[in-house]
């Protein structure tokens, strides 16, 4: 709760704070190292290390890279091996197993609900043994490096509310993304780089769409927003100066702006002024410190090698992987990548394969990239979607050709490195696929983790809005014990 | 060396940590600094118990711990549960209080708040007046904003020179008793700045610079606010508000968010404020324009408030889910926008904090929950689909007619979704745990008794519903909405929180006024412009914002308004600034929203890729300079150029805007086409004009920053004028003036037009640009 009275000091009322500082902008020497750290919350340890109570324990992550599979990857032709479906393919699903679950619009109006086999057969990898499909021949090479967690579950069943559950822990609402909350509770590690950022990228595979609303700040203050990172030629929004103007050009009109300003401070004795100055400041530094981090032209061969040759081109799930490394590393907290396509209601043997050739060999190299650099143990990658699919399938079955609906019993995410237990398989569902037989782990549970390997009590950061104290775990959530190390 | 300045780091950040934590309990330096003669529950007690205690103590009975009370004098003075001996207070004596010796015990098995309830205890202070309430009798009372406000006498103030109408009175009487000066009265251009984008969004133009300047009449002041009073403009200005608290979008919303338009319903929003339909119109006609009896096409179109929410086109969905999703919705919004209460906190549960039951939640629910409607009717589709049932259609002689305020363009259909309800009264049940597929009670319509019972001459409908809101005795409407008007003017409600009127919410920083703005308000016909102009009359508005360091420190948040506003301009009127001075601006009024520039990808890297909104498709031509209100809003991906300055993304009903100060919004001004474009525009017109370099600087700063430059700012424009002409090289000169699709005069020097630009662009890039001063 102290972390929300400073919050309040300073973004709510950012006036108020900064009369008490009594900062004009003669004394512009505090200012500058002060002002940026805490008001654009880009920067510092500062923001971190000084806030009553947060870290509330020693943190094992310092960052966050979570690699969101949009529209829903299919569990059973990935990391959750049933060969019992094979050997049932096309027999019914037992009612007793279904056990009343409510299913969508999609197949509530469907007669039978037989039982698909996964059409990609299934390897044990590592010391861990653990099932990995042939889909994803990469992850399966780095499992003695991740934990798998099998029985993850949701509340949702649509796209829209279980994303926004993922990343917000409710389904409906404006509340803060994850990314924010790890912002506000954390601030920056960088001066020139915002806290939370995203990248979007994009497969063949059947869409749903992303939201600005997966990033919001909610009702956190706008600076910890996720901002777009984007492999375009202006990869954060108005970054790039318009053409025929240099940067000495842009720094000259920047002092003449200050010098202006400064007039007004003068008169009006407004310390929201002396900030403004201070943001086009840190914007500056940003037209420097972002292109910096974009270029991927000075990546050595063998990184190239190692994330595959998509990496180069821009707007790749590849690319932005190797990205997320780069900003990571560079001390952004959170970085937040999605990649669509992965809502396989009908031709999902042959649209999965495409999905999983973008992401298997990135997502595998960024943990091992990572590791070789050695930030895998204070950086969290994670890697999953939003829901899984039904056992049974979707329209017609056939051997090579079927669909699967949403299922929010149970699916399978991995997350390596920031302290949790590697080469692991967490969670056991049944010989069918559909419900979990032990250790579940709810949405809000996921996030309790995730704050947890931060360092921070997920009931202690809380916000207060319109008279309540919000969370990211709303009034749930326990931490999953078994797959810390 | 990164050593060093770790430490400088350590330190300054420590440095700021404590200013902070003092600045916490100096917070209430204006409101409460010392223990009053006689301790109110209401102002005093009920923050700290609502705040420390409630939680486990109060209104929620699935929450409550050792079965005791203590929002109600009945549960605080009861016996104890555990030790019948003992009671949470006893009046008179302190001592004797459970309460009191629990929140002081040096025990911490004892002591409350419990370490484990994550609350923190309570401080000396709040100790201290818990004590004296206690002593003087633990008088409770209903909470303030629920008792209906009376008039109140219009204090005397020893400064009778300074009120020009009864809201002076009331400010004045505030600071007075803190020992507070006003402001003098703000310069003549300042102040017409502030009231033209008060009144109308736009800065005021040379015209009316001029005229106002030179008109020296007493009614100088009163002529320019009844003109903008009176121009179409202030219907805009007065809708913006009104579109973040309705949601209103150009999209459906959810995944696939495809076009919907709902337009000619915020078309309406504007006229009606132009009309000056009185607000208990404006909101009956919103709320149940389809039940009043022989109801017009004008009061049907209304109803398109409550249809505004999102609606889902996803083929996969439960129907009865998303169909109450959207009663929910409007159910929330009804809450935060008219009674300014946190009713979906009730949605779930019992309210925490207000008395407000899960049963009272479904009882207001139930009025909604009739409209004829499915939780999905189509999925993405054509133009049929761009609005869902119950809809009206326009026709062209409706808006040749009674409809004539809707810009609508073209020959082709057009549909609104509307409210209409089935034929068949739907039952309600309470949802347990907000579960659409729970039911629990039935309930039936009504009203929570703790703000006012439902009278049974009322409709139990929607009308009805209307009726509760503007009875007489309804404690919440008048004061909801002269509190956000206040906000829109002065940058802080009365009350802090405009969406919670609740024991959560702030307390009114000068109730009296807030009674009398209420009261005065609806007993003169819910006049809103008559209230706007009481507003801007008054001697509070017009003072000067210049802020005196000393008054900063002693309030902080101008709660004792002994400043003038000071206020960075809401998104949209920063576009219009931009366009208004630069003479780009199309001034046309509603229409279908549109789409000018916006950077490249941002659609497209987020669709479904369905629907006709997958791609963006920017319009040409003047469409591209209309009004920020008029941008087309896809909730999934809201336009950037105003999500950067806090713009709504109308997911939702949403009162009170952030307004935050970013490196995103320098980049944004600094690189945005739009004002770079409007800055070339600008260059292009004063270099036409025969006067001198010095006196088209003048007009263009003038033009942005609505006053006359002084003399310093003129010297540093000009030496930045003459060293870019001497200095940019003609290639650059060409590249600069290649930004946006207006054409570029021919008779022009393109080295002389850049350095004009580059001038102007600067003077767009001044803090005070985008500030009401």
């Amino acid at each position: 709760m102290e972390k929300e009275f400073l919050e309040h000091g300073l973004s709510i009322n950012r006036r108020k704070f900064l009369s008490r500082l009594s900062l004009g902008i003669g004394s512009a020497a505090l200012g500058s190292l002060l002002i940026p750290d805490l008001f654009s919350g880009l920067a510092g340890e500062s923001g971190a290390d000084f806030i009553p109570g947060i870290p509330n324990f020693a943190p094992k992550a310092k960052r966050v890279i979570y690699l969101f599979q949009d529209g829903a990857p299919s569990q059973l032709e990935s990391f959750d091996y049933k060969p019992k479906l094979r050997e049932m393919m096309g027999q019914e699903l037992p009612a007793s197993v279904r056990g009343g679950q409510i299913l969508t619009g999609m197949t509530a109006q469907q007669k039978s609900f037989p039982l698909a086999g996964s059409y990609y057969d299934f390897k044990q990898y590592g010391r861990s043994g653990a099932w990995v499909s042939d889909l994803f021949p990469h992850i399966g090479s780095i499992a003695d490096d991740i934990c798998i967690v099998k029985t993850i579950y949701t509340e949702a069943i649509n796209h829209d509310p279980a994303l926004t559950f993922f990343q917000t822990g409710a389904q409906q609402g404006n509340r803060p993304s994850m990314g924010s909350w790890v912002s506000y509770g954390l601030g920056s590690e960088n001066k020139n780089l915002p806290a939370f950022t995203v990248l979007l990228s994009k497969g063949k595979g059947n869409g749903q769409g992303v939201y600005s609303k997966l990033w919001s700040n909610g009702f956190l203050d706008s600076i910890h927003q996720g901002v777009l990172f984007s492999s375009s030629e202006n990869p954060v929004l108005y970054l790039n100066d318009p053409d025929g103007l240099n940067r000495q050009e842009r720094r000259k009109m920047l002092d003449k702006l200050a010098e202006l300003n400064d007039l007004s401070a003068n008169q009006f004795h407004d310390p929201e002024i002396a900030t403004k100055v201070q943001q086009y400041e840190m914007a500056y530094r940003m037209q420097t410190a972002v292109p910096d981090i974009m270029d991927v032209s000075r990546e050595p061969d063998d990184i190239v090698k190692l994330y595959g040759p998509d990496c180069l081109v821009p707007g790749t799930y590849a690319a932005n992987c190797l990205l997320a490394r780069k900003l990571s590393e560079n001390g952004v907290r959170f970085v937040q990548l999605y990649h669509q396509g992965w809502d396989q209601h009908s031709n999902l043997p042959m649209e999965m394969a495409g999905q999983a050739k973008d992401v298997d060999q990135a997502s595998a190299a960024l943990v091992t990239d990572l590791k070789q650099r050695g930030l895998l143990d204070e950086t969290l990658v994670i890697w999953g979607g939003e829901f899984g699919r039904t056992n049974y399938s979707q329209g017609k079955l056939e051997k090579a050709n079927y669909g699967r609906d949403h299922h929010p019993r149970c699916f399978s995410i991995w997350m390596a490195g920031g302290g949790i237990t590697p080469g692991m398989v967490y969670g056991e569902t049944d010989e069918f696929g559909y419900n979990i037989a032990r250790d579940p782990v709810h949405v809000h549970d996921f996030h309790a983790t995730v704050l947890n390997q931060l360092g921070i009590d997920h009931t202690k950061l809380t916000f207060k809005s319109l008279g309540r104290r919000y969370r990211l775990t709303d009034v749930a959530g326990n931490v999953i014990k078994g797959i810390i190390s | 060396m990164r050593l060093k300045e770790l430490y400088a780091l350590f330190f300054i950040a420590g440095f700021a940590v404590g200013i902070v934590s003092c600045h916490r309990s100096n917070e209430k330096s204006v409101a409460a600094e010392d223990i009053p003669d006689v301790v109110s529950y209401n102002f005093n007690i009920r923050p700290i118990l609502s705040d420390k205690c409630f939680k486990c103590h109060g209104p929620d009975a699935n929450k409550r711990k050792a079965d005791l009370r203590l929002d109600l004098p009945e549960g605080a003075f009861a016996a104890l549960k555990d030790e019948p001996s003992a009671h949470a207070v006893v009046p008179g004596d302190p001592e004797a209080s459970e309460l009191y010796r629990r929140i002081t015990s040096v025990d911490s098995d004892q002591l409350m708040p419990t370490p484990t309830s994550h609350l923190k205890r309570l401080s000396a202070y709040e100790v201290t007046l818990i004590k004296k309430w206690i002593k003087q009798g633990a008088r409770y009372e209903k909470h303030w904003a629920f008792i209906p406000p009376k008039l109140p006498t219009v204090p005397e103030v020893d400064d009778k020179a300074w009120p020009k109408n009864e809201i002076d009175y009331f400010v004045r009487f505030k600071q007075e008793q803190k020992g507070f000066e006003p402001n003098p009265e703000a310069d003549k251009e300042r102040l017409l700045k502030r009231l033209s984008f008060d009144l109308n969004g736009l800065p005021p133009d040379i015209r009316l610079m001029d005229k106002f300047l030179a008109d020296n009449s007493p009614g100088a002041y009163e002529k320019v606010v009844d003109e903008l009073i009176a121009r179409p403009q202030y219907g805009e200005k007065m809708a913006l508000h009104w579109l973040d608290i309705a949601r209103y979008a150009d999209s459906h919303g959810y995944q696939d968010d495809n076009y919907r338009t709902q337009w000619p319903w915020r078309d309406w929003v504007i006229h009606a404020y132009n009309e000056n339909l009185p607000y208990k119109d404006f909101i009956t006609w919103q709320l149940a324009g389809d039940q009043i009896p022989g109801h017009t096409q004008e009061q049907l179109l209304a109803t398109g408030f409550n249809r505004n929410h999102k609606i889902t086109e996803e083929g996969g969905v439960i129907d009865e889910e998303y169909r109450v999703a959207y009663v929910t919705d409007r159910t929330n919004t009804f809450g935060k926008a008219l009674l300014g209460m946190t009713l979906e906190c009730a949605h779930c549960h019992d309210h925490k904090y207000d008395p407000l039951s899960q049963k009272d939640y479904y009882q207001i629910f139930s009025f909604f929950n009739s409209v004829k409607e499915p939780g999905i009717q189509s999925t993405v589709g054509g133009p049929e689909t761009y609005a869902k049932r119950p809809m009206m259609q326009i026709s062209n002689d409706d808006v040749k007619g009674l409809l004539k305020f809707i810009n609508k363009q073209d020959t082709g259909k057009l549909i609104v979704s509307v409210m209409g309800d089935s034929e068949v009264y739907r039952k309600t049940y309470i949802l347990k745990r907000g579960n659409y597929d729970s039911h629990g009670a039935e309930v039936f319509p009504a009203t929570p008794s703790a703000i006012l019972k439902f009278d049974a001459k009322f409709p139990r409908n929607r009308l009805g519903l209307a009726n509760w809101l503007f009875d007489d005795q309804n404690p919440l409407t008048a004061r909801v909405y002269v509190n956000q008007l206040w906000e829109e003017f002065f940058g802080r409600g009365i009350v802090k929180t405009l969406g919670d009127f609740g024991m959560q919410g702030e307390l009114p920083s000068n109730p009296a006024l807030l009674d009398w703005l209420a009261v005065d308000f609806r007993t003169h016909g819910w006049n809103v412009k008559r209230l706007v102009k009481q507003i801007v009359m008054s001697a509070t508005y017009r003072q000067s914002a210049v802020i005196d360091p000393e008054k900063l420190k002693n309030d902080p948040d101008n709660m004792l308004v002994a400043r003038g506003p000071r206020n960075r301009l809401p998104a949209e009127f920063i576009r219009d600034m931009v366009l208004s001075s630069s003479g780009l601006l199309n001034k046309s009024i509603g229409g279908p929203s549109v789409n000018p520039y916006q950077p490249p990808g941002l659609w497209e890297s987020t669709t479904s890729g369905r629907g006709q909104l997958a791609s963006y498709r920017q319009v040409h031509g003047s469409n591209l300079y209309r009004r920020g209100m008029y941008t087309l809003i896809k909730r999934t991906s809201p336009p950037v150029e105003m999500a950067i300055f806090d713009a709504s993304n109308r997911d939702q009903c949403e009162v009170q805007r952030l307004r935050t100060n970013t490196p995103l919004q320098a980049l944004e001004m600094l690189n945005d086409p739009t004002m770079l474009e409007s800055a070339r525009v600008l260059a292009a017109k004063v270099l036409q004009e025969n006067n001198s370099s010095q006196e088209k600087i003048a007009e263009a700063f003038r033009r942005i920053i609505c006053r006359k430059p002084m003399a310093k700012e003129m010297t540093i424009l000009n030496g930045y004028y003459a060293e870019q002409l001497n200095t940019i090289h003609p290639a650059e000169a060409g590249k600069l003036l290649h930004v946006g699709e207006s054409p570029i005069p021919g008779n022009l020097d393109k080295i002389t037009l850049a350095a004009m630009m580059k001038v102007i662009d600067t003077i767009y890039n001044l803090e005070e640009a985008i500030t009401k001063t």
